[in-house]
């Protein structure tokens, strides 16, 4: 089995990795984890901080040993291929953790190599364990996912994360509402995929107003997105959540980003009680733990 | 009036859309090393469809498989089998429910464009989506 994409998941699996994760909070707080054997590969041909660190830190608690493939310093510098560096390392681990440049990446790994694979990112196209982190997070904070009013604000179109949670809160029933900067809204057809599949619907705004969001998810709106830079410099402005923004909402609303956070959320937010994007982060290594240990005993 | 010898034996793809006859060849694998004796015969006067190409091929019957593989192109496409000299067998092209190995990813950064790997894709709905990148395309586009 492999994590390769967040479309190949059913709802049952997701609760199956979910309940997992349920199962590895518990014993990293009694620090007590029960142990796995074997090899994790980390390769990542792109940079990463937190999905690198917290796929090493996964397999370090469940017991693993990690072994790191540094791409500027490997033989892709002599040419040699893709499918060629991952048979190779297949023969060196027990289980793949990988984030490439290229969209289905991933999916190559995992037809090319035996040991099960875990997509970290491939290209424009998906991020599962940052999925799955994400409605975990959502669960944990807010005790369900079904019914709740999800706010996500930012670069819908770019963002990688975003077009998987959508899918994500469509199958566990969500209500959606997306405030895009115009031109950065997300593309038709991943809604009408969601939409489609689990018969529910999402609202578009062209502001943002908070008052009804339980959960406010931010991404990034990058600069060089835009020609003028007179126009990106009013919707980063227009698009950053102040905390005047975030007292208007309810009291218990969760903040929630992918991170690196820029200058999106200002950091006087960091200490407001909604502010949960880096127990967000930390959710990643339970989550982690519960697909590593899923994928290596089958 | 333009006139094509008849075959004995081959294959005779008819209502081909105007202007993809090089594209069934393609599809087909025959090029100028082949050695079949080739028609492609383009534009010509259709009553349904106005304008239609027609290829004719002596030598090769042409599988299901790529038979389905033409209405990538040309949706309304006939493939007409002969042997003797006589039509055996007509069949309509049909869009099929997976492609391996026919058509490539158009996204450029799709790992099977960059790796030259075979094309893997689903139909759903009027599109395919690619195994790779995720992403959909029409028919035309995979060829």
């Amino acid at each position: 089995m492999d994590l390769i994409s967040f479309r190949d998941l059913d709802k049952g699996t997701v609760e199956k990795i979910f309940g997992l994760a349920e199962d590895m909070d518990r014993q990293l707080e009694r620090k007590k984890v029960e142990k796995l054997e074997g090899i994790m590969a980390t390769l990542f041909f792109e940079p990463s901080t937190r999905t690198k660190l917290s796929f090493q830190s996964a397999a370090e608690r469940l017991g693993l040993q990690v072994v790191d493939f540094l791409a500027d310093r490997s033989s892709l510098k002599k040419g040699e291929s893709f499918v060629d560096t991952i048979r190779t390392v297949d023969g060196y681990c027990d289980i793949i953790a990988m984030r490439h440049p290229a969209e289905g990446a991933a999916r190559l790994a995992a037809e090319t190599a035996e040991a099960p694979v875990l997509n970290g990112g491939d290209g424009a196209n998906q991020h599962p364990t940052q999925t799955l982190l994400d409605l975990y997070t959502i669960r944990k904070l807010k005790g369900k996912i079904a019914g709740l009013n999800v706010h996500l604000v930012g670069d819908l179109k770019h963002a990688r994360t975003m077009h998987s949670l959508v899918y994500g809160l469509g199958m566990f029933g969500a209500k959606v509402t997306m405030v895009a900067p115009k031109g950065l809204e997300m593309e038709e057809h991943i809604i009408h995929e969601a939409e489609k599949k689990f018969n529910f619907k999402m609202e578009s705004r062209d502001s943002i107003d908070l008052k009804d969001a339980d959960v406010l998810y931010v991404c990034r709106v990058q600069e060089e997105r835009f020609a003028d830079k007179y126009e990106a410099a009013k919707v980063k402005k227009e698009f950053t959540i102040s905390s005047e923004y975030i007292r208007k909402g309810k009291e218990d609303l969760v903040i929630m980003h992918p991170l690196p956070k820029i200058d999106e959320i200002p950091p006087e937010v960091d200490a407001m009680p909604q502010a949960r994007y880096f127990e967000q982060a930390r959710n990643g290594i339970p989550v982690r733990m519960a697909c590593i240990k899923m994928l290596l005993e089958g | 009036m333009l006139k094509v010898d008849i075959i004995e034996q081959g294959t005779v793809v008819d209502h081909v859309q105007a202007g993809m006859g090089k594209k069934v060849l393609d599809i087909l694998g025959i090029d100028e090393k082949s050695g079949n004796r080739v028609a492609l015969v383009m534009n010509v006067p259709s009553g349904k469809m106005g304008k239609k190409d027609i290829v004719k091929v002596e030598g090769i019957l042409i599988s299901k498989e790529k038979t389905d593989a033409i209405a990538l192109v040309s949706p309304r496409a006939t493939v007409n089998l002969i042997k003797d000299g006589k039509v055996v067998e007509k069949k309509q092209a049909e869009l099929p429910g997976e492609l391996n190995g026919i058509g490539r990813c158009p996204n450029p950064n799709c790992i099977s464009t960059q790796e030259k790997a075979p094309g893997k894709f689903r139909l759903e709905g009027q599109k395919y989506r690619c195994a790779y990148c995720e992403r959909t395309f029409r028919p035309g586009e995979l060829v």
